[in-house]
């Protein structure tokens, strides 16, 4: 994977770490991943996989001085953001890259109208001035569906159902034709008709504006249905990378094969009275095992799971993190170590 | 679902555990000095389902939809406006607090979120002790005992009584949760999005644990969720509610099957799947948004969103209709 103009998204050696009373905690370990102009491309994970906060340091946003980003490069549309101080991140947060976030709720503020927020990176990135702004939300919230576009300007949050209001999020992401938009679990506060609703915007959106999109999700559903390319994170650090076909038919690392196997399926009739599950738990991030951190969940496990396994390709663009897709010549000879 | 509550004393697994008739709650809001006159939400309206002995019932719907109203107006949590509760042939909402505290021990509920519904200050230990304290269940080394064991039933280790609920993860505090419903060995367990907030890897196993704990305690469960998913693969029976009515009921089979309501298949055909060969762009969506519950439609209140609409609904409230043992309230169900 080398970037190149088909890529609009190219992120290499990401790592971010939070400073505790105990130490540091490594949340994100050597993320890589890229992501193609025009696509949707998928991070899953469960809690504390390190999905969410991938999105934080890409935005710019982890908290300091407790949290700190490093990266060898974070290359949007060509330029390294990742050598950006704080006044140029702002440049281009929600310009270049835009976030939408779960909670449509408590990501507005109820106090303002809904036409001001939507229309403020207008005002911080284009100094246009109300009377424009006003016209260029109407176009948007024409564009995202919000029905009788015009009497919802003046509303305030607490005025529009869950859905209207993230179709408003969606509107406010999308306002200064940004290069990308990182979408965080952006149905996950939603009922599963409103999710419809909103993931079908979402997939015209990029069919008739081309926008390249980032989905942060637990619902392999929801990938299965939006994503081009997808990236399983588990434990911080990347585990398996596949196109979305591929990752579906040949899943190759044990978390997502468990993965797949744990999720209950709403189109297929019950087979057993109990349900496949990965025994165990999510470790602590500042209590990692040795080796590679899924291998207590693991049915696979095996002695040199004591050693940390590198992200290897195997083929066609997917890549898993696990010694059983490991080259032969990489493996170490029996008796040394 | 029957209208009439059978009784089938020859089957034990038919026995009815629990039957609600055509209970409602209705609550009043606004109607303060600026408000304007008071507003009624009729969050459940006429409700009448049987559950059966040792079955899981899987009630689902949107939010605002009054199943967690109809979970705790079913266990006299809230006070019904009207209807009756029948737990194996008393009649509950005519006990009085007294009788009623003590069949409360038979009816148990575990909720959605594990981190807000355990007391952050109380060690697990007195977590487990309060309802077997509040019940009379013996002296404290038998009740210190009884914890453990209910630690243990849900695959914890008692070596842990002595923690707070900070120092578990969300799928340890939720088997927590359960522990504190199984307490005083109830019969019916309403289960209020129970494993909603737990992680895919986590939530097959708390549903494997409440399965198996069904098996060996012969448990009847209420399972309110808005997860279809879920529903399939662990509920025997489903019923369908959409602002504060049953729309349909049947056999997790059939309905997933054969949905017989516009709703039950459109909310079905809503749900992403996991596998991307099955991308449906074309898939009926429905349209627009839930009518407010203070506010309800005229004829059928599905009418505004339903793809299938004609006259009648417009006019006409469908009745819940008995069709063996399904039921479906709709002028023109799919079948037809």
């Amino acid at each position: 994977m080398t970037a190149s103009s088909d890529t609009i998204l190219s992120v290499r050696g990401l790592r971010t770490e939070f400073k505790g009373d105990r130490g540091h905690v490594r949340v994100l370990d050597d993320v890589s991943f890229d992501v193609g102009r025009g696509k949707i491309v998928g991070l899953v994970g469960e809690s504390g996989s390190g999905k969410s906060m991938t999105a934080l340091s890409l935005m710019g946003l982890v908290p300091k001085p407790q949290g700190h980003v490093s990266a060898s490069s974070i290359l949007l549309d060509g330029t390294d953001i990742s050598r950006l101080d704080a006044a140029g991140m702002r440049r281009i947060r929600g310009r270049d890259i835009a976030m939408v976030f779960q909670e449509p709720m408590t990501s507005l503020n109820p106090v303002r109208r809904v036409w001001e927020q939507v229309g403020e990176p207008l005002a911080i990135h284009k100094g246009l001035g109300r009377r424009a702004i006003r016209a260029r939300v109407l176009e948007m919230f024409e564009l995202v569906g919000i029905p009788e576009p015009k009497t919802r300007l003046d509303a305030y949050p607490h005025e529009l159902s869950g859905g209207l209001r993230q179709r408003a999020m969606i509107a406010m992401g999308l306002i200064c034709e940004p290069k990308l938009l990182i979408a965080d679990e952006p149905t996950t506060a939603l009922d599963v008709t409103t999710q419809a609703q909103i993931l079908r915007l979402m997939r015209d959106l990029r069919d008739r504006v081309g926008t390249s999109i980032i989905m942060i999700t637990h619902d392999l559903g929801i990938i299965a249905e939006m994503c081009d390319e997808v990236n399983v994170m588990y434990a911080g650090q990347m585990v398996e990378q596949a196109d979305v076909f591929d990752l579906f038919e040949r899943p190759s690392h044990p978390y997502t094969r468990g993965l797949l196997a744990s999720i209950p399926r709403a189109t297929e009739p019950r087979t057993a009275r109990r349900m496949p599950s990965i025994p165990g738990m999510v470790p602590n991030l500042a209590k990692l095992p040795p080796g590679c951190r899924f291998s207590p969940r693991c049915g696979d496990v095996m002695p040199i799971c004591q050693r940390a396994p590198d992200l290897v390709g195997i083929g066609s663009g997917h890549a898993a993190r696990c010694w059983l897709h490991a080259p032969q010549d990489a493996l170490p000879q029996e008796g040394t170590s | 679902m029957t209208m009439t509550a059978q009784k089938q004393p020859d089957s034990g697994d038919r026995d009815i555990v629990l039957s609600t008739r055509d209970l409602t709650k209705h609550f009043q809001v606004g109607g303060g000095f600026l408000n304007g006159p008071p507003r009624t939400v009729r969050a459940v309206d006429g409700v009448s389902l049987d559950i059966r002995a040792r079955e899981t019932f899987a009630l689902v719907g949107e939010s605002g939809c009054g199943k967690t109203t109809l979970g705790r107006v079913m266990l006299r949590l809230q006070e019904p406006t009207s209807g009756q509760v029948q737990y194996r042939g008393t009649e509950l909402t005519d006990l009085g607090e007294d009788a009623m505290r003590g069949l409360r021990k038979k009816l148990q509920i575990v909720f959605q979120d594990p981190y807000a519904s355990l007391n952050p200050r109380m060690r697990v230990e007195e977590i487990l002790a309060e309802p077997l304290r509040s019940h009379g269940f013996g002296s404290p080394a038998d009740i210190r005992d009884r914890c453990a064991e209910l630690l243990e039933m849900v695959g914890l280790r008692k070596q842990y009584l002595r923690n707070y609920p900070h120092q578990f993860s969300g799928g340890q505090r939720q088997r927590i949760g359960i522990a504190r419903a199984l307490a005083n060995k109830p019969d019916f367990v309403v289960c209020d999005e129970s494993v909603s907030a737990l992680d895919v890897s986590i939530q097959a196993q708390v549903l494997n644990l409440l399965t198996d704990l069904q098996d060996q305690l012969k448990l009847t469960y209420f399972f309110i969720t808005h997860d279809l998913a879920v529903v399939r693969q662990f509920a025997d029976r489903v019923g369908v509610m959409f602002l504060g009515r049953l729309v349909e009921v049947g056999t997790t089979e059939e309905i997933f099957a054969q949905p017989l309501h516009p709703y039950s298949m459109l909310l079905m055909s809503a749900v992403p799947r996991p596998d991307p060969r099955q991308r449906g762009r074309d898939r009926p969506m429905m349209q627009g948004e839930i009518p407010s519950p203070m506010n309800l439609p005229k004829g059928c209140r599905f009418h505004t969103r339903c793809p299938f609409a004609r006259d009648i609904c417009r006019i006409e409230d469908p009745a819940l209709q008995s069709r063996g043992d399904r039921a479906v309230a709709c002028h023109f169900p799919l079948d037809g």
